[in-house]
């Protein structure tokens, strides 16, 4: 068993989960409520992910991790440190790969909340702020719970996008996937056979727990 | 314009809005506290902008709302308070509750003025006070459609508004309900004097509740009075026509010896008011409520018949219950005279479809509406 993997892969999906739940509430909200010019392409921008090759996702941004690049530049300049084959980097290749898994069911969520209730908030004399708190963040609970597992239980099976940009350096960069993934290629079935089942064991607990917490709700819209 | 200073003409709410789009708006009307007032007019006439507009919920062009002595509104000047500012109380048509609280939580976020610890009583007081007791506890998806009506308006009112806004409040709920409901309303005027604005599309409904009705069409407010004055003297055609009123035709004023007449066809009709101020020759739109047309009996002349004597042809006669809606047709014009009689006298007088009849047109009835533009008369 590759403790190190084991350790890496749930930090990375905690961390991937926290940061992008803030992001995504934010994003979501602002796509369900807003009308723009440029929101398809916004959209489909949040949604690319998706429907690229984890290995292409991959590719580009291995391409903009480098110090050549403008990205990676910038990143070296104020930080010193590179991306590539770093564990920031595998964060930061996480939060864009995931970004449609937090964004799209909290936006779906916010969506589904009608207009008026925003609007008997304000006529009853709550502030925006106010608002949100009270009325807009327990109707889209379950979308938010729902993000937080879809983007937890996808970064800790997330293979193609971590390889390319992080390849597998112990403690750093590699995961529980692509530690079965090694194992499997030096013939070691069995190694590969138990953290498989670690995985499954993790992956299960998680989705669990979090559609526990989705279900406690008493009210339904009627 | 300067501030009223009668404290109760202080609490009046004065409404002046205009803007040429998206939603046109020319309205121009008030509510004094404790009148009902009704905005009347079909979908689409901007009766729910008006009143979101007065919520602060909707933002028009040009105009000014005053409410309880202040300045809610003023485009001019680039005033415009915010919803929680305002303090209205606005029932939706779709009651907007919370769908994630219950009924005393639902009041209880109208009521952040108070401190933590009274709020959950003043909400059960509330709700007792829409008859609602013992159901604090309950979730909006396990009241019936008059219950969560109730709950709306216990929570629009939970706050103490300055006006009260409802947005057709009973049009989601059954036949039964909606008399139920209307009852409480009725009473629970007398305990709130505060400006109420209902918005309605219902005539009935805006009869039988409001003060003062104000008939809009596409977001222009054409007339405000009480409704027995606004069914019997519209102030236009077009007026005529939203309230579903017919018996609307056009005539000349004619003169003769004996003053002046209205010439309708080959008819010279004695008009109790109105026609002094017209000159002769002009063309004027008349309107004669259903009430004063009165039918000649056969062969027993009764009293009234000397009265503008006018005969027609029946071509509709409907039969509903007790009531039979007749409409005569004439040779000089288009338009039929619709009135309305018992069945059994309809009966009596042997009233059938093809048949020649006898009617009176009361010359207290028929309302003058000349042919000119619509002035309101404070512009």
């Amino acid at each position: 068993m590759d403790w190190p993997a084991l350790s890496v892969s749930l930090r990375l999906a905690a961390l991937t989960s926290l940061l992008l739940i803030p992001l995504g509430l934010w994003l979501g909200r602002t796509l369900a409520l807003s009308r723009f010019r440029g929101k398809p392409l916004c959209e489909a921008l949040v949604a690319l992910p998706l429907v690229m090759p984890p290995t292409v996702l991959g590719f580009y941004l291995m391409q903009s991790f480098g110090q050549q690049a403008p990205f990676g530049a910038v990143w070296a300049s104020l930080t010193g440190t590179t991306l590539n084959f770093t564990f920031s980097g595998i964060l930061l290749a996480s939060l864009v790969t995931n970004l449609p898994f937090a964004v799209q069911p909290i936006q779906r969520a916010f969506e589904s909340i009608p207009p008026n209730l925003r609007e008997a908030a304000w006529c009853s004399g709550l502030s925006p702020g106010r608002t949100l708190w009270r009325i807009e963040l327990p109707l889209v609970w379950p979308g938010l719970v729902s993000a937080l597992a879809l983007t937890f239980a996808h970064t800790l099976g997330e293979f193609g996008v971590i390889l390319m940009v992080g390849g597998s350096i112990d403690g750093e960069t590699r995961t529980l996937a692509i530690a079965i993934y090694d194992r499997v290629q030096a013939f070691d079935e069995s190694g590969a056979a138990v953290m498989s089942a670690m995985l499954l064991l993790v992956s299960f607990l998680t989705i669990g727990v979090v559609y526990g917490l989705a279900g406690r709700r008493r009210w339904r819209r009627g | 314009m300067a501030e009223p200073e009668l404290p109760a003409s202080q609490a009046r709410l004065a409404v002046q809005l205009q803007q040429a789009g998206p939603i046109p708006l020319d309205a121009d009307f008030h509510c004094e506290p404790g009148e009902l007032l009704a905005l009347v007019g079909p979908s689409g006439s901007g009766k729910t902008t008006l009143l979101r507009a007065i919520a602060g919920l909707y933002r028009p062009a040009r105009g000014v709302i005053h409410c309880a002595g202040e300045t809610w509104f003023d485009a001019e000047a680039g005033r415009s308070l915010r919803p929680q500012q305002r303090r209205v109380g606005l029932v939706f048509q779709d009651y907007a509750l919370f769908p994630h609280l219950d009924a005393r939580a639902n009041v209880m976020v109208a009521l952040d003025h108070l401190p933590a610890a009274e709020r959950g009583r003043a909400a059960e007081q509330w709700l007792a006070r829409v008859r609602l007791d013992g159901l604090a506890g309950r979730l909006p998806s396990e009241l019936s459609g008059g219950q969560r009506q109730r709950v709306a308006l216990a929570r629009a009112l939970a706050r103490s508004p300055r006006v009260l806004l409802l947005d057709e409040p009973f049009s989601a709920v059954d036949q039964v309900t909606r008399r139920r409901l209307q009852r409480e309303l009725a009473l629970l005027r007398e305990e709130i004097h505060i400006p109420i604005v209902l918005v309605t599309h219902d005539l009935d409904e805006a009869a039988a509740l409001a003060d003062r009705l104000c008939v809009l069409h596409a977001g222009r407010s054409l007339q405000q009075a009480p409704a027995e004055q606004l069914f019997r003297r519209p102030a236009s055609p077009e007026v005529a026509r939203l309230l579903d009123r017919h018996n609307v035709f056009t005539g000349r004023v004619a003169a003769d010896d004996e003053g002046r007449r209205l010439q309708w066809g080959p008819w010279r009709l004695e008009v109790a008011e109105g026609l002094a101020g017209l000159r002769p020759g002009q063309r004027v739109s008349w309107y004669l409520p259903p009430s004063d047309v009165v039918l000649h009996r056969r062969g027993r002349p009764s009293r009234g018949e000397r009265e503008n004597p006018v005969q027609g042809q029946v071509v509709e006669m409907a039969v509903l219950g007790g009531i039979t809606s007749v409409a005569l047709a004439f040779d000089h014009c288009d338009d039929t005279l619709r009135f309305e009689l018992p069945t059994h006298a309809a009966r009596r007088n042997g009233l059938a479809r093809g048949e020649a009849v006898g009617v009176s047109l009361l010359a207290d009835g028929i309302h003058l509406m000349p042919d000119a533009p619509v002035t309101h008369p404070d512009r």
